[in-house]
């Protein structure tokens, strides 16, 4: 089983970036699982969701305490919230900023990945220039470090979750793909 | 078709595929997707549907009596506080013996102001007359509206689904979706045996005298336990045509069991794992799942537990000054039994706690060390 767990803030994407990461998991015949952690429902409060696969059927239906991997939406939370707890060995951790992952020293136990999806994001005219919608960005570049899910399969996806500008959104993702930094 | 779907779209589409003619609704956390794609499907063609916005849940209930009094194949969802307010409206329902079919996502009951899982709600609605069952997947879930409409119709009483919030509700996972014709053939067009028509006039809800009353009560009680029957018929057709059933109960590894865990809705989908593991290190230990809750499935309880030496209830709710709910139901069950298990109430997950397998090994082996079971339930978890 993998665990993905996301962090990021409400109006960014990523309740619905962790049912597109589970739709392209399942397009390559995987069982998923997709599950928001809602607080209060707002634009701005930390939001926590999560993916799990597996090659059986999945039982376990709790939150992810221990995940193979974590991505951030928005940097500031690493701050302000335990977002590497549980971490498993060896996993990624990817985060939405324009900084490279030697910034990011106190993490150094871990692989960080950066990308910047927010100015992705505008370019792609995702959300407004202040509050882009990262999401679909994040995903792309997700794909290509961590090597379990296609880039394909991620649009896929991108297609059958987000509502609107479906060709954005996947340009996004390939951009992101491939200005993701390790 | 399969479809990566979250709970509540799950409601919707078992909504969709059973044609329903009328859908009043008012939204509340985390019920409001349901009726938001039902909506949807109305607006955009896919269901032929006069979907109403009413101004209230007492309004909701009070509209679906009006559309099913009609004739109308009848839909709602609700949660929480909102079923709460439909209170009085739910035994008018059952009085006058209309096949309204309503989802319940479990939530819990302010204040403190909680919007997670916790089935208070429902189980209070325990009295109500109207059947209920509680789901473990959203697969079940989608079956479980279109089995539910085929009971209702039968039986003329309505039917309550359950499903947890957040853990079932926006839980994205793959669903089968059945083909429309298959679901046509299973679950004909309605046809109202008793309905409002001009033409045709009769009078409903007038004066019963006090004979009359415990007449129509005990009726109603009649085809409650028919129900048990009808239900049993509609699950094994529903098999014969999608290859799935459910049972009223499910005994999963309590062969041989000496300690039996009973509970429902996602909390018996993360126990298989933990009795799995428990069985690999040679401890004799089985899980009962409870899916239909009423009319309570007293064989099928007794059948299961009667062999067991000890039952571990694991309750999401509580009433008050008691215990578990489930747990008050298994023991009533049991009582008249010559042979019964020492029968242990837990009480966890309240307002959303995440009842994990730790926890659920900690009931299990809490059971297993106490020869007496207390007076009072046993909490676990939680900060005071």
């Amino acid at each position: 089983m993998i665990e993905i767990r996301f962090h990021g803030r409400g109006g960014q994407g990523a309740v619905i970036a962790s049912k597109a990461l589970a739709i392209a998991f399942f397009h390559e015949g995987k069982h998923v699982q997709a599950f928001p952690s809602f607080g209060v429902e707002r634009r701005g409060a930390p939001v926590t969701a999560f993916t799990r696969v597996d090659d059986h059927p999945i039982r376990l239906r709790n939150f992810i305490y221990t995940p193979d991997h974590i991505i951030i939406l928005d940097a500031t939370l690493i701050a302000s919230a335990n977002v590497t707890e549980g971490l498993k060995k060896n996993g990624w951790i990817l985060i939405n900023t324009d900084a490279a992952p030697s910034k990011f020293r106190n993490l150094s136990k871990f692989r960080v990945a950066t990308v910047d999806a927010d100015s992705i994001a505008v370019e792609y005219k995702l959300g407004t220039p202040t509050s882009p919608i990262v999401n679909t960005a994040i995903l792309g570049a997700f794909s290509k470090i961590a090597g379990i899910v296609s880039l394909d399969s991620v649009l896929e996806g991108i297609r059958d979750t987000v509502p609107s500008n479906k060709a954005g959104n996947a340009s996004a993702a390939k951009e992101a793909s491939l200005r993701v930094l390790t | 078709m399969i479809k990566v779907m979250i709970g509540n779209h799950a409601v919707s589409y078992g909504v969709m595929l059973s044609r329903v003619q009328v859908i009043p609704a008012y939204p509340i956390t985390p019920q409001t997707s349901i009726v938001e794609e039902l909506s949807e499907f109305c607006a955009d063609g896919h269901l032929n549907a006069r979907f109403i916005k009413v101004e209230s849940e007492h309004s909701a209930m009070a509209c679906c009596i009006g559309a099913s009094a009609a004739g109308a194949r009848t839909f709602t969802a609700t949660s929480s506080q909102g079923l709460a307010l439909m209170h009085e409206m739910l035994h008018w329902a059952t009085g006058a013996r209309l096949p309204i079919v309503m989802a319940n996502v479990n939530r819990a009951l302010g204040p403190p102001w909680n919007i997670w899982n916790d089935q208070t709600d429902s189980l209070s609605q325990r009295d109500t007359g109207w059947l209920q069952f509680y789901c473990e997947s959203n697969q079940e879930v989608l079956d479980t509206v279109i089995q539910s409409f085929k009971i209702s119709e039968e039986v003329l009483l309505p039917t309550m689904l359950v499903l947890d919030a957040f853990f079932l509700s926006h839980t994205a996972e793959a669903v089968d979706v059945p083909d429309a014709q298959d679901v046509d053939r299973y679950l004909p067009r309605y046809q109202a045996r008793y309905r409002l028509d001009v033409d045709n006039p009769h009078s409903f809800g007038n004066l019963a005298t006090p004979e009359y009353y415990q007449g129509f009560r005990n009726k109603i009680q009649d085809d409650m336990i028919r129900a048990r029957t009808v239900a049993k018929k509609a699950d094994e057709d529903f098999e014969s045509i999608f290859h799935r059933s459910y049972g009223f109960t499910e005994a999963y590894q309590c062969e041989g069991a000496d300690l039996i865990l009973v509970t429902s809705g996602t909390v018996v989908s993360t126990s298989r794992i933990v009795i799995d593991e428990l069985r690999k290190e040679g401890r004799k230990v089985g899980l009962l799942k409870i899916r239909m809750f009423r009319p309570f499935p007293f064989d099928d309880v007794i059948g299961a537990l009667k062999d067991a030496k000890k039952v571990a209830v694991l309750d999401r709710a509580i009433s008050f000054g008691h215990s578990g709910i489930f747990a008050q139901e298994i023991m009533s069950a049991m009582y008249n039994q010559p042979s019964k298990p020492l029968i242990y109430s837990y009480i966890t997950g309240l307002g959303g706690l995440d009842v994990t397998p730790r926890i659920i090994t900690d009931i299990i082996n809490d059971a297993c060390e106490r020869d007496i079971p207390p007076q009072e339930s046993i909490w676990i978890g939680g900060k005071s």
